[in-house]
């Protein structure tokens, strides 16, 4: 099997502040191949933008300590001069934001400026990269598009304005897209065009991509692949299936059952996740999800859990320090309808 | 617009009564141009509603942004006055109500807001926030007095009553969201409208809010008049759902007839564009993508006002505006070709699961 198109190892960014050291990420692993789609999903504040913009080297900050490995296409992003990244970026990487106007500058013309970045990375005409633009643009769904290039960004509708920066980044057929919380700030009738969108550019050039989200049900119509990020970790990581059908750690349990669903029952009780994330400088001791976590035991605030393989689940992994076989039954009674509270005493005597 | 929009209440078998009632609602915000800042058009927000609320219901208002949810809600308040239509509480008009009358219907109906992080004062501390509508009436003017019913409220809505004299800065969104549940309590308010009210709360903490708000629903008999964009947590928390589409409303029914049984393509489109957290149920979903951006509110297209974006459209759609009636399954939806459930099952796949 050929190598996969990024490869992130042991990736740790710890920013120095006045309040102290923020563990913004802290030792996460992960890969994608080309063409699939991984989804990473969390509180805010968990890491899952810091961990991407990282991999853009977009967090060269002189706070920032950062350790471990990228490898991108064989080529290891971390040591690979700012002036190199670059290159890189906007041509074999290319990000999406919550917010497009953090990316098309509000003076020049949208057409412009997707124009520029084609001039940047390819040896072509000031025409060619135009057309470009324009061919991005009508690609994107934007009715007209030899006109609208012409306009400026404020004279898009939000959700345009997310297509247009959706074209810039794809202008140049990279091999990676990063898209962090693409669809947040719109309807859901925009959303479905924009995921729509992505997909079918996916499945046509085979381009990687990594989607950052809060949104549990846009991973599930997305990824092939979903990493569980809690307080600068990864706790659960496996295929979209298993996340939904299987999930083994109870941040991932807490997450499922604090959601509305218009696939389950009406009056089915939402379950909260008790409390609130930790803060990433002073992290809780043992297991950092101990606090609000359900099930916990003694030795859980004392005994930092790694991600460890789920014995006869090829790719799931899991950080947490129940035995597999008790979070499966705890997984089982949730699905019935037992409280958390509830399930502890008689399937957590087990654990002990 | 004919039928009144409470006989969508099939599901619900003890006729309650109404608590407003609402007929041909329309605000239009003018808009100025030129030297002389004549009009020149107006930006149609509300344009022409008719609906109940039926006293102790949760009734939900969902739609795209722009289609007017907010106005209809700051209407109903009272919070502006509208351009026309009849808006009346327990029978008395209230359109038009001014001064004294109005500051005295501010004790039967509270809004709760969307950002927990601006609609608080960050140099008040929380018991004097939670205070301010006692203040405003002349309620509770015995300071020990004051304290313990801002204790109770602080209580109610599960914040520590001893922390009645911190700042908003020190709690976190969800607790934040709950000082504005308690402000809105204060009064005893019959009726609530609770706009946007866990959109800036992350999933975990949301859960926490939309629990608080139904188990005071029901424990206080509150009337709650609820706006979200979110269709899956409208379905969670509503008896009755009204959708709206360019300052109509353009379908209302029961959440279990809604989600079961959409009949306005453009609520189908809706629901087909909720991405699903179930693998199995997206992958059998053809998503429905609606072309094109909302018409501008202005300028509605005339008609059927959906006809520009809607995949079923026929020539009668572009001239004749379809009235809100009942349909198969008790929906009331303006629609001249409403969704069939075959139609309704291949684009969104989780309504078979959902028993109407
Ligand atoms: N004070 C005002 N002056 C002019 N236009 C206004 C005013 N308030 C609202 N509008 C317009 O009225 C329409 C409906 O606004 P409203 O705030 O009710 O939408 P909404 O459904 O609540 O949207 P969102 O989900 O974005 O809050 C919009 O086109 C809006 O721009
Ligand atoms: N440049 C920086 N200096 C200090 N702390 C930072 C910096 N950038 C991000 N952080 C902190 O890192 C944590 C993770 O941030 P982020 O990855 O943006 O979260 P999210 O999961 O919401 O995207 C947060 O606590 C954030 O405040
Ligand atoms: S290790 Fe313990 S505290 Fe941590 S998630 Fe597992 S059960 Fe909960
Ligand atoms: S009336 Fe016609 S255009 Fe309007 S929603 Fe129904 S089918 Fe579509
Ligand atoms: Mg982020
Ligand atoms: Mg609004």
């Amino acid at each position: 099997m050929a190598a996969p198109l990024l490869e992130v190892e042991n990736l740790q960014v710890h920013f120095e502040t006045e309040d102290g050291l923020v563990k913004a990420v802290d030792g996460i692993s992960y890969t994608v191949d080309r063409g699939q789609t991984l989804g990473i999903v969390g509180e805010s504040g968990s890491g899952k933008s810091v961990s991407s913009l990282t991999v853009m080297g977009l967090t060269r900050a002189r706070n920032a300590r950062i350790t471990g490995t990228v490898r991108f296409d064989g080529k290891d992003l971390l040591g690979t001069s700012e002036e190199d990244m670059r290159q890189i970026r906007g041509n074999d990487i290319a990000m999406i934001f919550q917010d497009p106007l953090s990316s098309l500058h509000p003076f020049y013309k949208v057409g412009a400026q997707i124009a520029e970045g084609v001039q940047a990375h390819r040896d072509v005409s000031k025409a060619q990269a135009w057309d470009r633009a324009v061919e991005m643009l009508s690609l994107v769904g934007i009715p007209e598009p030899r006109k609208r290039a012409d306009a400026y960004p404020h004279e898009f509708s939000g959700g345009m304005r997310q297509r247009a920066m959706i074209a810039m980044a794809l202008a140049n057929d990279p091999k990676l897209l990063i898209a962090d919380e693409p669809t947040t700030a719109l309807d859901v009738t925009v959303q479905a065009q924009i995921l729509e969108l992505i997909e079918r550019l996916q499945s046509e050039f085979d381009t990687a991509v990594v989607v950052i989200t809060h949104d549990l049900g846009v991973v599930a119509e997305m990824a092939d692949e979903i990493a569980v990020m809690y307080a600068g970790r990864i706790v659960e990581k496996a295929n979209t299936d298993t996340i939904f059908a299987a999930p083994e750690h109870p941040y991932t349990w807490g997450l499922l059952s604090s959601i509305p669903r218009l696939d389950a029952p009406r009056d089915e009780e939402l379950v909260p996740i008790a409390g609130r994330p930790p803060s990433l400088i002073n992290l809780p001791g043992g297991c950092s999800f101990h606090p609000r976590c359900p099930y916990v035991r003694e030795a859980h605030t004392k005994v930092d859990p790694e991600l460890k393989p789920v014995p006869g689940a090829p790719g799931h992994e899991v950080a947490c320090l129940l035995d597999s076989s008790v979070r499966r039954k705890l997984w089982s009674e949730l699905r019935s309808g037992v409280k958390p509270a509830e399930a502890r005493s008689d399937v957590m005597e087990e654990a002990r | 617009m004919s039928v009144s929009a409470s006989e969508a209440t099939g599901a619900n078998p003890v006729a309650r009564e109404k608590i407003m009632e609402v007929e041909g609602l329309f605000k239009h915000f003018p808009i100025h141009a030129g030297f002389f800042r004549r009009q020149v058009g107006a930006v149609k927000a509300v344009d022409g509603v008719s609906f109940d609320v039926l006293r102790g219901e949760t009734l939900g208002l969902v739609g795209e942004s722009g289609c007017g949810k907010s106005t209809t809600a700051r209407l109903l308040l009272r919070l502006m006055e509208p351009t026309d239509g009849s808006i009346k509480f327990e029978g008395r008009e209230i359109a038009g109500v001014k001064g004294n009358e109005l500051k005295a219907l501010r004790r039967e109906m509270q809004m709760i807001f969307q950002d927990p992080y601006s609609s608080l004062n960050p140099r008040k501390t929380v018991g004097s926030i939670i205070s301010d509508p006692f203040a405003i009436h002349g309620m509770h003017k015995d300071a020990g007095e004051r304290k313990k019913a801002v204790q109770e409220l602080m209580d109610i809505v599960g914040l520590n009553p001893e922390h009645y004299n911190r700042y908003p800065h020190e709690f976190s969104g969800g607790q934040r969201q709950r000082i504005g549940v308690a402000r809105a309590l204060a009064l005893r308010p019959k009726v609530i409208v609770a706009d946007e009210p866990v959109s800036a709360l992350d999933v975990s903490i949301q859960a926490q809010v939309l629990n608080l708000l139904r188990d005071l629903q029901r424990e206080l008999g509150l009337t709650l008049i609820f706006i979200a964009h979110d269709l899956s947590v409208v379905r969670h928390m509503c008896d009755r759902v009204a959708v709206m589409y360019l300052g109509r409303i353009v379908e209302l029914a029961t959440s279990d007839q809604l989600y079961s049984h959409p009949r306005m393509p453009y609520t189908g489109a809706l629901m087909s564009a909720v991405p699903v957290a179930d693998p199995r149920l997206a992958a059998a979903k053809k998503r429905q993508v609606l072309v094109g951006d909302v018409p501008s509110p202005t300028n509605p297209p005339p008609g059927c006002r959906f006809h520009t974006r809607c995949w079923k459209a026929q020539e009668v759609c572009r001239n004749e505006d379809p009235p809100l009636v009942a349909k198969d399954g008790g929906n009331l939806a303006a629609c001249h070709f409403p969704l069939s459930d075959a139609e309704v099952l291949e684009r969104v796949p989780s309504a078979r699961n959902v028993n109407g």
